[in-house]
């Protein structure tokens, strides 16, 4: 997928909240866009879907799915990509993107963002379903890395190396989170700036930042901080690398004001300025 | 079946996906941790966590995650049950029905039908329907101007799909209002807690669950999630014209054992006028 797929969307956004919903409805503060989980929209009616037309109103919105589960087993929820596709109508959101995990097997849902086993097979699977998610849908698609805990004894190939496959498979877009990298770089031990160096800097559609925690023996992607300078490292690498790029910081877990959130998110201008 | 040590088919996926659900989706034990006998040879150790140790953090977060669900959908029941009691009733529903939607707003569809104590089993219901009324859709609305005319043995109403009508055996309605405001008088107390930690505020002392029989609809009206009480006979009505009946054949069951000497015609109008404004009548979905 050539990278203009998604020119035009290259500043900060934030993601949105429920605790923000009232701030930015009333004080409608000056923000390039938002990013909005998809599946808290998919429903039929009520205040989320009247808060997300005032905000469609307004600001430019890009939509980001927790529960595609492109390497499941199982094939793609009839269900849920229709609901989707009503979604995108409404939003004409430029992509979208979900994760390069898995998450539910014979129709129980772990409702969490599984690693993938990193296999050759695998990826050609999950190429397929990512193609199939994009053609239903009629948007192009970015797979996001995800941050993990545990690797599998079958994986025949590292991380990085089973992304590009995916993606070359499915022409496909990709959402880098390096904040992920970061956490799954302890985690398992690898250098980051590697990963980085690997990626097909032409795919890269968007970039996440975000903050995490750090326990005795592993990093949980809690999304509850400020953005550490390690991951501020990996970032100005990442946009070095794939040029001015759609940016946005991930705050889910004791989220701060708008504004405080706001602010975090602008520190990546000082980062575009120098690197990009 | 053991996990294949290569991984060359999707159904060699398959049963790695499914032991590793299994894994996560088993109940933790007493202290939070992953079964002692789970099968962990598909997980690579580390220098620092063994390939068990690994998985345990997917288990827990598991568990925590679905757990924090129905504690957020499910205030009024763990008032009403104390915190023990509520969180064995989560962790045993969650056994017995994992989750089978990919929206957590699903997580609790099965709960009051799991639950066997007839006063938990309401409040369960009475939530459940509040999760529903919060995003259901409001379709079209039908007004009462829209019906003057039609002939009452061939008229079908539809009752909209987030007004939900249950008959109960508790006075819910005053458990959850009574339960709020305590709720409200504690928070407002600990508001400058914005950075702190999160912590689950602590259980209120439970009002009283009165026994009383209620025809209580959960509706939605502007957004905003409002209780009704209605008579037994305007319940039966409005139930009916839900499930299908004319309004002719409503009318007839609703007032089958009415007290005579009211004068219905003029409540039914009444009801009518209100249910209309408040814009709960839709079209019927087509009859099978
Ligand atoms: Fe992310």
């Amino acid at each position: 997928m050539p990278a203009n797929a998604f020119n035009g969307h290259t500043d900060l956004g934030i993601g949105l909240r429920v605790p923000h919903y009232r701030h930015i409805l009333e004080k409608k503060p000056v923000c390039g866009w938002f990013e909005i989980i998809s599946e808290n929209f998919m429903v039929d009616g009520g205040r989320p879907l009247e808060v997300l037309d005032s905000i469609l109103e307004q600001y430019r919105v890009v939509q980001h799915g927790v529960s595609m589960y492109f390497g499941n087993a199982d094939p793609l929820n009839r269900d849920h990509v229709k609901k989707l596709k009503r979604l995108v109508k409404r939003t004409n959101t430029p992509w979208l993107s979900d994760h390069l995990c898995w998450g539910s097997v014979d129709g129980r849902c772990s409702h969490d963002l599984l690693p993938m086993p990193y296999t050759m097979s695998v990826a050609k699977h999950t190429a397929q379903k990512i193609k199939q998610a994009s053609d239903f849908l009629e948007v192009p698609i970015c797979v996001e890395n995800v941050s993990s805990y545990a690797e599998f004894t079958q994986n025949e190939m590292t991380e990085w190396e089973f992304l590009n496959e995916v993606v070359e498979h499915a022409d496909c877009g990709i959402l880098l989170d390096v904040n992920n990298i970061y956490v799954s770089s302890e985690n398992h031990r690898f250098d980051p700036f590697e990963y980085l160096r690997a990626m097909p800097h032409h795919r890269v559609g968007q970039i996440h930042i975000a903050g995490h925690q750090r326990f005795e023996h592993v990093i949980l992607d809690t999304h509850d901080h400020p953005v550490p300078d390690p991951v501020w490292d990996l970032y100005a690498e990442a946009i070095r690398l794939s040029g001015n790029t759609a940016t946005l910081l991930e705050w889910d877990d004791r989220i701060p004001s708008f504004d405080e959130v706001h602010a975090e998110a602008l520190k990546a201008n000082r980062y575009l300025h120098e690197h990009a | 079946m053991s996990t294949p040590s290569q991984l060359s088919t999707n159904a060699d996926l398959r049963i790695l996906q499914r032991n590793m659900a299994a894994a996560l989706m088993q109940p933790l034990t007493r202290h939070d941790g992953l079964q002692s006998r789970t099968q962990v040879d598909f997980i690579t150790p580390n220098d620092r966590l063994s390939g068990f140790q690994r998985l345990e953090i997917y288990a827990r977060q598991y568990w925590f995650r679905l757990l924090d669900c129905l504690y957020d959908d499910y205030p009024a029941l763990r008032v009403l049950l104390g915190e023990m009691r509520f969180h064995k009733l989560c962790r045993d529903y969650l056994a017995a029905h994992p989750s089978t939607s990919w929206t957590l707003r699903n997580l609790g569809s099965q709960l009051s039908a799991f639950i066997t104590e007839p006063k938990a089993r309401d409040v369960a219901r009475v939530e459940w329907a509040q999760t529903l009324a919060f995003d259901e859709p409001q379709k079209k609305t039908l007004h009462i101007d829209d019906l003057l005319g039609a002939d009452p043995s061939a008229l079908r109403l539809g009752l909209q799909p987030c007004v939900i009508a249950l008959r109960i055996d508790h006075a819910v309605d005053h458990f959850i209002t009574a339960m709020k405001k305590t709720d409200a008088d504690v928070r407002s107390g600990a508001s400058q807690a914005m950075s702190q930690a999160p912590t689950r505020a602590a259980i209120i002392k439970a009002p009283r669950l009165k026994k009383e029989v209620l025809h209580l609809v959960i509706h939605r009206h502007e957004n905003t999630l409002y209780f009704k009480r209605l008579t037994r006979e305007a319940f039966l009505m409005l139930t009916a014209l839900r499930d299908g009946l004319t309004l002719a054949d409503a009318v007839e069951l609703a007032l089958a054992e009415a007290d005579p000497t009211t004068d219905w015609p003029v409540q039914i109008r009444d009801w009518f006028a209100e249910w209309s404004q408040l814009g709960w009548f839709c079209k019927p979905s087509p009859q099978p």
